[in-house]
């Protein structure tokens, strides 16, 4: 017991004097994170409108896809990425293995599913009148579009916010796409599973606890900004 | 302004318009009854272009809405519609109304003017910062209207305005709707399925029912004039008797109806089958007088017994069998006074003008 105290108390103190190493694993995640996120988002939110808005054969069966990969195992996505950006994959040419930026491009194919899914679910939330009243209003399809989206904002921003929170706890991807190498694509989850294997649970602790407070930030902006705009 | 040439719609299997023929003049009230489901909103999400007839054309102004290379979103910019639920935007009164505007790219110093000009219109300046969706029925509804007038439209289309508000709420839209009418020239198409509310805004009106439009014409038309039974059970005709001509001279007919004589007004001639309408309020009741007094120039005096007497807002409703069941509405206060009930011998006074007479196809 007195270990983990200890532990913490260690932890902290890494916190609290900006530890370079731990500052370094802290701001490399949430650069690859919000990279993907970001990245993710550009390509599910008009990719989501485009799903919503226009009807096709298979399209719940496109969505059900779309649901079953929420919860595709992240090793399978680093796998999957791994054998595409490996030097005899079709873009091993792009040098992105055991790179930041792979481990971005990993993250995104893993978040995007989670993200395009919840997407089609907010439009789906919006008043179906609300299109129509659009339309009867003179928008073009792409300002009915584009107003919709804005109406779903808030439910579009906490699905974007799901995706950030599984880019930033997935350990699969970063391990096998970044490699876990110091100083260059070592990052909060990669870390914690090497550090606790090495026996350094004080930096363990600290990563850990870095971890929950990026999600504690995330979440409470989202709950601030969803209450100064929602009714 | 619009002409509809058999206009049909499918849903499916479902016919749910079979041949719409419909003229709207410019600057006219013209107002669709008809009991829910019957057509109305498909009809005038067809106008609005917002849904493609199966077949037949539709002009706007004179041009074809459906030919090649027709602007849709040049002619739906001429018309506006408001929707029975009212959708508004999670977003600012102000900002609800302005849409239409902004589609347009009209500069913001217009679009505030506008906007504050369709508010006041509306009366609900003193919300323009609100957001909208914390509005009540009534507010959401005026929004909706101020929001397709500050675009100013050549056609408004409303699809039952006051079908889910209070009675206040529903007077109020109802001035808006004559005064838009009146001071903007717009022309309007409302659809609603209280024949009072169409009886009070309309100029004309037209009677859609199981998709077709079974009569098109004046208030005077479809409230006294019913082209058929199910229209003038739904324009309020409690009265419908069957009944020969008897005989005819100069158009002042005598029909019978189960072996009592009425007289009415009609060109058909003896011996045609007919069906007689008549409105309840047409119809007035007194208490049978004592030999020689109190002898009325009314033509149809009818003696029966009431049957049947239900409250009806401030009246009553009185059903009669004289010889065939008669319905007549009467205030409360003359029902007391009369000491109206069950059982209670009346007479039962008719014009002859103010019975319709339909004749029944062959």
């Amino acid at each position: 017991m007195s270990d983990i105290a200890s532990g913490f108390a260690q932890a902290v103190n890494l916190i609290v004097t900006l530890n370079p190493e731990v500052m370094q694993i802290a701001l490399l995640s949430l650069y690859i994170s919000f990279s993907a996120t970001i990245l993710a988002a550009c390509i599910s939110i008009p990719l989501g409108g485009l799903i919503h808005f226009h009807e096709f054969h298979g399209k719940a069966a496109l969505l059900t896809i779309i649901q079953t990969l929420y919860s595709v195992p992240t090793v399978v996505v680093g796998l999957l990425i791994y054998l595409f950006i490996s030097r005899s994959g079709p873009l091993g040419f792009l040098g992105l293995l055991f790179t930041p930026e792979g481990m971005i491009l990993g993250q995104t194919v893993l978040i995007i599913p989670i993200m395009l899914g919840l997407v089609v679910t907010a439009l789906g939330g919006v008043d179906k009148n609300i299109r129509d009243t659009l339309l009867s209003l003179g928008a073009t399809e792409f300002q009915g579009i584009f107003q919709i989206i804005r109406e779903a904002r808030f439910a579009i921003l906490s699905a974007v916010i799901l995706g950030f929170g599984r880019a930033i706890s997935e350990v699969g991807v970063a391990m096998m796409i970044g490699g876990n190498i110091a100083g260059e694509t070592r990052v909060l989850t990669t870390a914690i599973a090497l550090q606790t294997g090495m026996g350094d649970f004080p930096f363990s602790i600290a990563l850990g606890l870095i971890l929950l407070a990026i999600a504690l930030v995330v979440v409470v902006c989202l709950n601030l900004v969803t209450r100064r705009y929602a009714a | 302004m619009i002409r509809l040439r058999g206009i049909t719609k499918k849903f499916g299997k479902t016919d749910v318009l079979k041949g719409i023929d419909l003229e709207i003049k410019d600057g006219e009230i013209f107002t669709l009854i008809g009991p829910s489901g019957s057509g109305k909103t498909t009809i005038l999400r067809i106008i609005d272009l917002l849904e493609k007839p199966t077949s037949g054309t539709y002009f706007f102004d004179g041009a074809d809405t459906q030919e090649p290379g027709a602007d849709e979103l040049a002619f739906r910019r001429r018309i506006a519609m408001v929707f029975q639920k009212p959708a508004v935007l999670n977003t600012t009164v102000d900002e609800n109304i302005a849409f239409g505007l902004k589609f347009r790219h009209t500069g913001t110093a217009e679009i505030a003017k506008q906007v504050a000009s369709a508010l006041e219109l509306v009366g609900l300046s003193h919300l323009s910062g609100r957001r909208a969706v914390t509005l009540s029925g009534g507010e959401m509804q005026r929004v909706a209207l101020a929001r397709a007038m500050v675009t100013t439209p050549e056609l408004l289309l409303m699809d039952e305005p006051t079908a889910n508000l209070d009675p206040v709420s529903s007077e109020m839209i109802e001035l808006l709707i004559k005064r838009i009418n009146t001071e903007h020239k717009t022309t309007i198409i409302l659809a609603t399925h209280d024949m009072a509310q169409g009886q009070r805004l309309a100029d004309r009106i037209g009677v859609i029912m199981d998709g077709g439009l079974v009569q098109q014409g004046t208030i005077q038309d479809i409230f006294f004039r019913p082209n058929g039974q199910k229209i003038a059970r739904f324009v309020g005709i409690d009265s419908i008797m069957t009944g020969i001509v008897t005989k005819n001279t100069d158009g002042h007919a005598f029909i019978d109806v189960n072996g009592v004589c009425i007289e009415a007004i009609t060109p058909l001639q003896s011996p045609a089958r007919v069906e007689l309408y008549l409105r309840p309020e047409e119809v007035t009741i007194s208490l049978p007088a004592p030999s020689g007094q109190g002898v009325k120039s009314t033509r149809n005096r009818l003696s029966g017994t009431i049957t049947k007497i239900l409250p009806n807002g401030p009246f009553m409703r009185v059903t009669i069998d004289c010889g065939f069941p008669l319905v007549a509405l009467v205030t409360r206060l003359s029902s007391e006074d009369l000491h109206l009930a069950v059982g209670t011998a009346v007479i039962a006074e008719i014009k002859a003008t103010a019975i319709h007479v339909h004749a029944i196809p062959s």
